[in-house]
């Protein structure tokens, strides 16, 4: 067999192995959901009126909203879940079971591989949740299939780029609490972003930051996708900071797993 | 069986920060032995353990198993090696079962062949019963078992075991003592660290002591032994009077200073010299009141070549000396 065909194997092996885990805690999976559904919730019920007027929809504001919101929520989704991730792998390197893997015979990064898959599957999973919930409260994309395909394509892409970066993230932590606020930043992006308002409404110095920063252009792609509203160079710029965050979150990961631990 | 030494160690040294913590060790351990490594808290055990399973590296000198160089063939050694290290390595949401075919997984073994060997060792093991159940709830010894049992479903030629037995009640350690040597029993080489003189004496074909990042003696058990003078026997008295008249007899000086009323009579403490004895101070009216036998055993070994009481440096060992007491 091939070092490509071990590799893929002892992936898999330790997807398994993730995916039991996941299923052990069901609870943590629950509240991961809770968040962004609470989130959207919030903004649509409560401020979701206004802010639409705001968005010029008029006696129609909520519904408006709705449909401005979700990519937003949907990368706070994503933020949410990575963060649970770097928390796991966090907890896993405490676990004497690491150690016993690197004493072993198999693909070096299969661990970390095993969390990676794992954790896109189960994001993909808590999207199509919260997707649906926004349905359930007014979301009306106008998608065609393709344009549903498309969409689906950079949301994976965005889990998979900041996926790895949590990872490192949860082996450069000394501790779990450490891993836990680390990819914090994160879950702020989509708010000083053009997730919950446009850009042009925020003042002069957030809006710089808010238009450069990598979520904006997932969100206006999402947006154009869903919703037919222009997209621009938002796709490039997408797919351009997705392949970089990935890029950097997996080399680094990599340097952190092979250094020289000394437990 | 081959000639290639299982585990041969020349010029081993790693420093953590300035503190140097393996100081030039050299070292070879035959194929098919148990091989005991035997040092305080704090020696450099565990660093070395580290050091052959490949967790890290070496900052000089040559580190070989089963042949194959750890730096340049870490894959190699992996292939070769089970480990069981000091602390527990077990996956605590999965179960039993479930470690143990994660295990079998890794080792690409296939289904039928994981299924086996994962069976198996759960009945060799004593863990028939629980293998369903999470590792989160198994107590200190059948995770230690559960821990073990994970190391060896590959098979591995050598196998390093980091103090098997701290925190093990007196059963399931020499529970523990039995499995160690069935393995030695199938051809596997066993590289044991511990802090106990007895269970390397129960245990191992050869003991290497190691003292503050040195070797400070290596040899069988008995040769070890024969580094100390014989051993002596304690006789304790009633009063100072039986004391003073017992060491005239006996030709031997008491402890200057000593308050205790004890007496230190060089032999080995075999039945006969020790009837002998009794007999003299019998003839004499002397009242023994008490009587321990002293053979030599490690923690003399210990002082003898650090010139440093083993149990000043471990309480651990000082429990485990050999003493006889009769009364
Ligand atoms: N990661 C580390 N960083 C710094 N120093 C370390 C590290 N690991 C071990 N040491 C030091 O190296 C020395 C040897 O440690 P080691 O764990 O090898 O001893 P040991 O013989 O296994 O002891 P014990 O019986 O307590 O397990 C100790 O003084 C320890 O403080
Ligand atoms: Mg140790």
């Amino acid at each position: 067999m091939t070092t490509m065909t071990l590799a893929v194997r002892d992936s898999a092996t330790m997807l398994r192995r993730q995916l039991r885990h996941t299923s052990r805690n069901l609870s943590t999976m629950l509240s991961l959901l809770a968040v962004p559904i609470i989130i959207l919730l919030l903004f649509v019920y409560v401020l979701g009126g206004t802010l639409g007027v705001g968005l010029g929809g008029g006696s129609g504001g909520r519904g408006v909203y709705v449909n401005y919101v979700t990519p937003g929520i949907l990368l706070i989704t994503i933020a949410g879940a990575v963060q649970a991730t770097a928390i796991a792998v966090a907890m896993d390197m405490t676990e004497g079971i690491i150690a016993r893997f690197r004493t072993m015979a198999i693909a070096r990064m299969s661990v970390l591989t095993g969390h990676v898959l794992g954790s896109v599957l189960q994001t993909l999973f808590q999207l199509a949740v919260v997707l649906a919930v926004a349905v359930l409260v007014g979301f009306r994309p106008d998608a065609t299939a393709i344009e549903w395909l498309a969409a689906a394509g950079v949301l994976a892409a965005t889990t998979l780029a900041l996926v790895w970066l949590a990872v490192a993230m949860g082996l450069v932590a000394k501790t779990v609490a450490g891993a836990s606020n680390l990819p914090m930043p994160l879950l702020l992006l989509p708010l000083f972003g053009s997730g919950f308002v446009p850009t042009d409404t925020l003042p002069v110095g957030l809006r710089w930051f808010a238009d450069y920063q990598p979520f904006t252009p997932i969100m206006e792609t999402l947006r154009g996708l869903l919703l037919g509203t222009p997209i621009g160079n938002s796709v490039v710029l997408a797919l351009g900071w997705c392949a970089v965050i990935a890029l950097v979150g997996y080399v680094w990961a990599k340097r952190l797993y092979n250094r020289d631990r000394t437990r | 069986m081959t000639n290639i030494p299982a585990i041969a160690i020349t010029g081993l040294r790693r420093s953590y920060g300035s503190q140097v913590v393996l100081n030039g060790i050299d070292l070879q351990v035959p194929e098919g032995i148990i091989f005991s490594l035997l040092g305080p808290n704090g020696a450099g055990k565990t660093t070395m353990v580290q050091i052959l399973s490949t967790l890290i590296r070496a900052d000089a000198g040559e580190v070989r198993v089963c042949g194959h160089d750890v730096l340049r063939d870490p894959d190699r050694v992996r292939a070769a090696i089970g480990v069981t290290g000091q602390f527990s390595a077990v996956d605590s949401f999965l179960t039993g079962e479930e470690n143990l075919r994660l295990m079998a997984d890794l080792h690409r073994l296939g289904r039928a062949e994981g299924r086996r060997r994962t069976a198996d060792l759960l009945e060799r093991f004593g863990l028939g019963e629980a293998a369903g159940k999470p590792a989160v709830m198994y107590s200190g010894g059948m995770r230690r078992r559960l821990d073990l049992a994970m190391g060896l479903i590959g098979n591995p030629r050598v196998v390093f075991l980091d103090e098997p037995t701290t925190g093990l009640d007196p059963r399931s350690r020499r529970d523990m003592w039995q499995i160690v040597r069935d393995l030695a029993a199938r051809g596997v080489t066993i590289l044991l660290t511990t802090q106990h003189l007895e269970e390397a004496d129960q245990l191992a074909d050869r003991i290497a002591l190691l003292d503050r990042g040195g070797l400070v003696a290596e040899g069988t058990p008995a040769e070890l032994k024969r580094l100390v003078p014989g051993g002596h026997v304690e006789l304790r008295f009633a009063d100072g009077r039986a004391l003073t008249t017992a060491a005239a007899i006996l030709d031997v000086a008491p402890e200057p200073a000593d308050e205790s009323l004890v007496l230190r009579v060089p032999g080995d403490g075999g039945v006969r010299s020790l009837k002998v004895l009794l007999d003299r101070l019998d003839a004499a009216a002397v009242q023994v009141d008490g009587l321990t036998v002293q053979t030599p055993d490690l923690d003399d070994v210990f002082f003898a070549v650090t010139g440093q009481a083993a149990s000043a440096a471990a309480p651990a060992i000082a429990s485990a000396s050999g003493k006889v007491t009769a009364r």
